[in-house]
């Protein structure tokens, strides 16, 4: 077994993992947790990003609506990636061989490098359309994608609960070679 | 008729029949009522925000709620079409769910408390101490309506 999904085995054996699976309310209240933080996670970045596209808060400098609600998106994230991780934690080897785990993951690669990317290029000559109703090309493609990718990974991260694609079940060879299925343990339910 | 009896009319009618006869649909509806949620929390955090004191600061409030509107307003519509056809899938479901009507309840006082208290106030650039409660009211009540939502799924 690859060293990978022996790690998730191990996970998922630990006493923790175990109790928050089994546990009454604590899983219920995580990913109830998980689902609310979408509106401070996503809706404050929705609201950067369509500022970014000219869509609203034209009135608004950029650098404004970044240094007034971008913390509050951080926060939110925060949240996310607390209770994701511990959603995770809960259900190791079911969510690890999710294809819509596996391609929330990568969508989360993808909306990490956009952000680096904006960062880094996009946003280094922000004086010079800060207060533009309408943001350069370069600045509005950014928030397209992010928007994109954002809504990709709620729409993925809510499949993960429909078992369609699960190893336990027959599946195409494309699907099990993607789920990582050869690496499934036959005795978990 | 009983209440009981038009929900299970309208889970059995062609839309509910629809719905739960089709895999994907289900699941595509839920994503978009899920999309709608988070466009739905910023534009209402970008107003109760700023009415805590916090968020955008430097524009007024008016500005604020004139330009949360559009966004507010096209997030329910959507929360309020994708809820609906939930509900018409699985109504008899939720004829029995005490958490269903909770966040009937509270839903139809968050509405009430956006357009006829919160927002109105918040034009005439309301500041102080009521701008903080109306924030903290909306907040809690619109929370209210997410956490109720949630448990239905749950309960």
């Amino acid at each position: 077994m690859d060293p990978v999904s022996s790690f998730i085995g191990w996970l998922a054996a630990t006493p923790w993992s175990i109790a928050l699976h089994e546990s009454l309310y604590a899983y219920t209240v995580i990913e109830a947790a998980h689902v609310l933080a979408i509106t401070l996670f996503v809706g404050t970045i929705a609201m950067v990003d369509l500022r970014l596209l000219g869509f609203a808060w034209r009135e608004v400098p950029v650098s404004q609506m970044s240094a007034r609600i971008l913390p509050w998106t951080v926060a939110g994230f925060v949240v996310m990636f607390a209770t994701g991780v511990l959603l995770f934690y809960a259900i190791p080897i079911r969510t690890w061989h999710s294809l819509w785990f596996r391609a929330k993951l990568v969508l989360l690669v993808v909306a990490a490098l956009n952000i680096f990317l904006f960062h880094r290029r996009v946003e280094r000559d922000r004086a010079r359309w800060d207060a533009a109703p309408v943001p350069p090309l370069a600045a509005r493609i950014a928030a397209a994608i992010s928007l994109i990718v954002w809504f990709a990974v709620i729409v993925t991260g809510r499949m993960i609960a429909y078992n369609w694609f699960d190893c336990d079940k027959p599946q195409s060879a494309l699907v099990q070679a993607l789920a990582g299925c050869s690496s499934y343990p036959n005795d978990t339910f | 008729m009983s209440l009981y009896q038009q929900f299970a009319g309208v889970e059995a009618g062609r839309l509910g029949a629809t719905i739960k006869g089709s895999l994907w649909l289900f699941p595509a509806i839920e994503s978009v009522h899920l999309l709608a949620l988070s466009v739905l929390g910023g534009a209402l955090l970008m107003l109760d925000l700023r009415l805590l004191g916090a968020g955008l600061t430097l524009q007024p409030v008016s500005a604020v709620e004139k330009s949360a509107r559009p966004w507010l307003l096209a997030a329910l519509a959507t929360m309020i079409v994708s809820g609906v056809l939930i509900a018409v899938s699985e109504a008899i479901k939720l004829y029995d769910k005490g958490a269903f009507w909770v966040k009937m309840t509270a839903l139809a006082g968050a509405l009430l408390f956006t357009f006829a208290v919160k927002n109105p106030l918040a034009r005439r650039d309301i500041s102080g101490i009521g701008a903080r409660a109306l924030g903290a009211t909306s907040i809690l009540l619109w929370l209210t309506v997410a956490i109720a939502g949630r448990w239905i799924g749950f309960s």
